[in-house]
């Protein structure tokens, strides 16, 4: 069975502590994509799993049993790495071949499995070619096939796209999602693209610094990042952080004062807050709405248009950090001109600042 | 002053297209004078292989080699020495009977009739060109010659192999993986090659005496099988193998012997081929140990035998000449055809 | 070509199938983590067993006396086969020494040294700057200078015996020109003027490849600056090409005397060993003269002259290292 628990893992690196106390439960059959910025830890983390890398502490436990001591053969995994690892001296076959021929599969099983996987992945044309005669996208495919034949309990990928060109990025994530959807298999997959995140996964583990910051479905993370870091990482543009004020209602509703008559309202338990406290409010770019009349002045700066939404550029008084907006459709404000824009409601992120936790979201204008 | 900057400038300016001054006229100078160098001496000793034992040490020397025709003429008992004559204003190849002071008799050899009388400073002798075959056939069939090839042929073939093998498998721990010493061991093994074997050769002896190998092929071949140079190409080499592909095959379950065997050593073929063709060359040059260690004519290799050889046939040139150049035979093959391996491997290494 | 991949690929596979199973058993007891040191096994052994070993036999010889072979048999005397070595009442005369041939040999040694590494060194050098010219056939003159690289020393020095022997091709040419003929390996200048000559000839197009090898890397705009400059051809080669090549040209001159040193193979086969007299014994032939060619086999005095040669060796080996290093930062 394919689920996968992580207890308390550590991993140092002589005296450089890569990861930190993971606690991680994957169920059977998920897809779980690990991101964040280079250098997390999400190979590190990955090659733990399986198994070519020693923890300095903690356990992994592959359906249920404690697979610290074993081999990376002994866990039932497969892994697709990030340059393919094809063996360059041996035709495509051999290479599909290899692993099954170490686990001792009979000849007639092994020849089965390979055409099993040639077919779904349409490699067959090149079973007998060597890995450089294949261009990028079908070594890319042969690595797959390599997991596919081993019928793996767990599939790892390492970044398996980042070598590939855009157009081809985009079709064989496809392909990868439906390849899951086929095989119902445990796949865990690194990559610090969020749009591949966003895309693929069942379930997102955000890491920063060694750390789990967050773990939850792609819209769940999207729309209540636990974090300041979270926020930020999902989306893009990333997310606009404006300085504010807590204000305490009449009602005893939580509102946020970001320098203007406007109050933004949020959803935030009062008792958690005392009126006069500083906050971060944080609000995607798409989720503002541009209006001529009645809203927060932001100046514009200039913008980006790519075709079928832009994204305009510029500030608003008092707070010093650039503000994005997002608009389906051609649109062109003058540089200097002022806009007039409101945080949907519903939309509203409120982060502690010293903490960086998220305190609630707002639910509305005041 | 001009002659001395044109003579600098020889080292240093590149040829331009379309003109030819007097630094290309030296540097051609100097680069055909140095490859006929190379190349006369051992030229020499091939022709003068060819020539037969009575050839051989004639003085001036003729170029090719050379005799003197000897015939069978019906009434004599001895063959005769066969020359050109002009008779008549016509030459004709005839046969000596005798010389008495400048009169020679000659008779025809096809119709042997009364000898006539010539003048012998209007004959001269008839030479061909003859390959003297008996200088290669004899070592090959009267002398041990055969046994030094196969002792040598052995040596070099079994210590080639050793060599690849022991030293790969060291080079792959090295560059592979990671562990306790692997720093020390590395440094361990590349300060061995300040320790030449010229240096050790009289303990090293006691050592091949207190295993037992003295005299024995096994004496020559195993004390130099672990070669710091080996491994540090090797390494050298391994290290540009990703280590992905060793991860790759650790997940596809090889064991790590496998994963040298299937792996590693095929992906270091051309730098597996380097070092064979040095250990060849080595092998089947080294002279020194194998003259050190054995000592019964059977377990001669080819160098020691060729230096017993001269010490016994020291006149017999004719018989050494043909071995030695038998015995160059191989590493020119090697030359001819692996040129470019071995010069950009000297270059790329620095080893010899 | 296919049919040759096909048979050693049969031949790997049939080695994979005699060791694996043993090897792989050791695999599980000891761990995939050790395996490193059991690859490492043999090629240790073999180092111990043939290199470390014997410089400690080598160091402990060199204090103990007789003739005999078991260490446990010979007599300690301290430091007396050294003594012999260095007694002497003036090194610049072996006559003078109590070791006169070790003494004879050294100096011999030194002026081989001297000679052949300066005569090598110009000769590559020259070559190596000629042949970094965009000149024709550059690949057939670079293999023509390294073929006799490859050559055995026996083989070389039976090719030249031969040709200066006293019927051999040098005489005839020389008798050509009127002058009369000469046994020059019977001639004490001749003959050591000679085993120079046969060493350059042997050695040079090893060197002259290193040096190449270092003048290519010299990046070509270099060049093509000083060009611009207008800096004369001189000037360029003194204080572009030679400066930049300075470091090759010290690991070269290293390398170079460390195997001077060691001079023993052709030159034993060419002047039939050491000849004429003791002309061209070397330090090497002394060792091996000593400990294996003698009535006695004396073990302890050659292996007094290896641990100082050896000494030698060592210091001229951290030289180059250390110029190494330099050349690499
Ligand atoms: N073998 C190693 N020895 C020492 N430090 C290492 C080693 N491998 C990784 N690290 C360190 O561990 C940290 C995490 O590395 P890791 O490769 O897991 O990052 P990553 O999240 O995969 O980054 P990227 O997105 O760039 O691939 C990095 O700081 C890296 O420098
Ligand atoms: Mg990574």
């Amino acid at each position: 069975m394919g689920d996968l628990k992580l207890t308390n893992l550590n991993k140092a690196f002589g005296t450089v502590h890569v990861l930190h106390d993971v606690n991680l439960q994957i169920d059977d059959g998920e897809f779980v994509v690990f991101v964040g910025p280079s250098g997390c830890g999400k190979s590190t983390l990955l090659r733990i799993i399986a198994g070519l890398e020693d923890v300095t502490s903690g356990a992994i436990a592959i359906g249920g049993r404690d697979v610290g001591a074993l081999s990376p053969a002994e866990r039932k995994i497969a892994m697709v790495f990030q340059s393919y690892a094809l063996y360059p001296h041996m035709s495509v076959r051999k290479n599909l071949a290899f692993g099954l021929e170490n686990l001792k599969f009979k000849r007639a099983e092994i020849d089965a499995r390979i055409t099993e996987a040639a077919r779904m992945l349409a490699i067959e044309p090149y079973l007998d070619r060597r890995p450089k005669q294949l261009s990028g996208g079908q070594r890319q495919r042969v690595a797959i096939g390599r997991a596919i034949v081993r019928d793996p309990d767990i599939f790892l990928f390492d970044e398996p796209l980042s070598n590939l060109d855009a157009a081809l990025r985009v079709q064989t994530r496809a392909e990868i999602t439906k390849l899951h959807r086929e095989m119902q298999t445990t796949m865990i997959y690194v990559t610090h693209d969020q749009v591949e995140a966003m895309t693929m996964a069942d379930k997102i583990v955000v890491l920063r610094a060694g750390r789990i910051e967050q773990v939850g479905s792609p819209l769940e993370l999207f729309d209540h990042p636990r974090n300041l870091f979270v926020a930020g990482f999902l989306g893009s543009p990333r997310m606009n952080i404006l300085k504010g004020r807590v204000v305490i209602g009449d009602d005893r509703s939580v509102l946020v004062d970001v320098g203007y008559p406007t109050l933004l309202r949020s959803d935030v338990d009062p008792a958690k807050v005392t009126a006069g406290q500083e906050v971060l409010a944080g609000v995607r770019p798409a989720h503002f709405a541009l209006s001529d009349s009645e809203g927060l002045p932001f100046e514009v700066q200039y913008h980006e248009s790519l075709g079928t939404e832009t994204y305009v550029y510029g500030n608003l008084q008092g707070q010093s950090a650039q503000v994005i907006v997002h608009r389906y459709g051609h649109f062109a404000p003058a540089p200097g001109a002022i806009l007039k824009i409101t945080p949907q409601d519903d939309r509203l992120h409120v982060f502690d600042p010293a903490s960086e936790l998220a305190l609630g979201r707002v639910s509305g204008r005041a | 002053m001009s002659g001395n900057v044109s003579a600098i400038g020889f080292f240093t300016r590149t040829r331009r297209a379309g003109r030819i001054d007097i630094t290309d006229i030296l540097s051609w100078l100097w680069l055909i004078g140095g490859t006929l160098a190379v190349l006369v001496p051992v030229l020499w000793a091939g022709m003068s292989s060819l020539k037969p034992e009575a050839e051989i040490t004639r003085f001036p020397p003729t170029l090719l080699p050379r005799t003197a025709i000897q015939v069978e003429v019906q009434g004599f008992d001895k063959p005769l020495s066969l020359w050109n004559v002009t008779v008549d204003g016509e030459t004709r190849e005839m046969a000596m009977v005798r010389r008495i002071g400048l009169k020679a008799q000659m008779v025809d050899p096809a119709n042997p009739g009364k000898p006539v009388s010539v003048d012998t400073r209007t004959i001269s002798p008839v030479q061909r060109l003859t390959v003297a075959t008996q200088n290669y056939t004899d070592p090959l069939t009267r002398f041990s010659f055969l046994t030094f090839l196969k002792n040598s042929v052995f040596v070099t073939f079994v210590a080639t192999l050793l060599t690849l093998i022991v030293n790969a498998l060291a080079a792959f721990a090295l560059s592979k993986y990671r562990f306790r010493g692997d720093k020390a061991i590395f440094v361990l093994i590349i300060s061995t090659l300040m320790i030449p074997l010229t240096v050790v050769m009289v303990p090293a002896y006691l050592v091949i005496v207190g295993v037992g190998l003295v005299d024995n092929l096994w004496g020559v071949i195993i004390p130099t099988v672990a070669s710091p140079t080996g491994v540090f190409l090797l390494r050298q080499y391994m290290l540009t193998i990703p280590d992905e592909l060793i991860e790759a095959a650790r997940v596809d379950a090889a064991s790590e012997f496998r994963i040298f065997w299937r792996i590693v050593l095929p992906l270091t073929a051309p730098a597996l081929a380097v070092l064979a063709i040095f250990s060849v060359l080595w092998r089947w040059n080294d002279f020194l140990w194998p003259l050190i260690v054995l000592s019964s004519r059977e377990n001669f290799t080819l160098q020691v035998g060729l230096n017993a050889f001269q010490g016994e046939f020291s006149v017999q040139w004719h018989y050494i000449l043909a071995m030695t150049f038998l015995s160059l035979i191989p590493v020119t093959l090697v030359f001819l055809f692996l040129q470019r391996y071995i010069t950009t491997g000297i270059a790329g290494t620095g080893m010899k | 070509m296919a049919r040759a991949a096909g048979l050693a690929d049969r031949a790997l596979d049939l080695v994979m199938a005699l060791f694996e199973a043993p090897i792989n058993a050791i695999e599980r007891v000891i761990g995939k983590g050790r395996m490193p040191y059991l690859f490492l096994a043999p090629n240790l052994v073999l180092f111990g067993i043939f290199t470390f070993l014997p410089i400690a036999i080598a160091i402990g010889y060199a204090f103990t006396g007789g003739a005999d072979l078991l260490i446990s048999n010979r007599p300690f005397v301290g430091l007396d086969n050294f003594r012999k070595l260095l007694a002497c009442d003036s090194y610049l005369v072996p006559g003078s020494c109590e070791e006169s041939l070790f003494w004879t040999a050294i100096w011999n040694t030194l002026w081989f040294v001297g000679f052949n590494v300066a005569a090598t060194l110009l000769v590559a050098l020259v070559t190596a700057l000629i042949l970094n010219r965009a000149i024709a056939a550059r690949g057939f003159f670079r293999a023509m200078f390294f073929y006799p690289v490859l050559l055995s020393p026996v083989v070389i020095g039976l090719i030249w015996k031969w040709f200066l022997d006293r019927n051999g091709l040098l005489n005839a040419f020389l008798q050509m020109l009127g002058v009369p003929p000469e046994i020059f390996l019977l001639d004490v200048g001749w003959s050591r003027f000679f085993v120079v000559v046969v060493s350059v000839w042997f050695h040079m197009g090893f060197y002259t490849l290193i040096l190449l090898a270092g003048l290519q890397a010299i990046p070509k705009d270099l060049y093509e600056a000083a060009a611009i400059d207008a800096a004369t051809p001189s000037r360029t080669l003194f204080r572009i090409t030679l400066p930049l090549l300075g470091p090759n040209l010290l690991v070269v001159l290293i390398l170079l005397m460390i195997r001077s040193v060691q001079i023993f193979d052709e030159a034993w086969v060419l002047t039939n060993g050491g000849g004429p007299g003791t002309a061209n014994t070397f330090i090497v032939q002394y060792i091996y003269q000593m400990a294996f060619a003698g009535d006695l086999r004396l073990y302890g005095l050659a292996s007094a002259a290896s641990v100082l040669m050896g000494l030698v060796l060592l210091v001229l080996t951290l030289v180059q290292l250390r110029l190494g290093k330099k050349v690499e930062s």
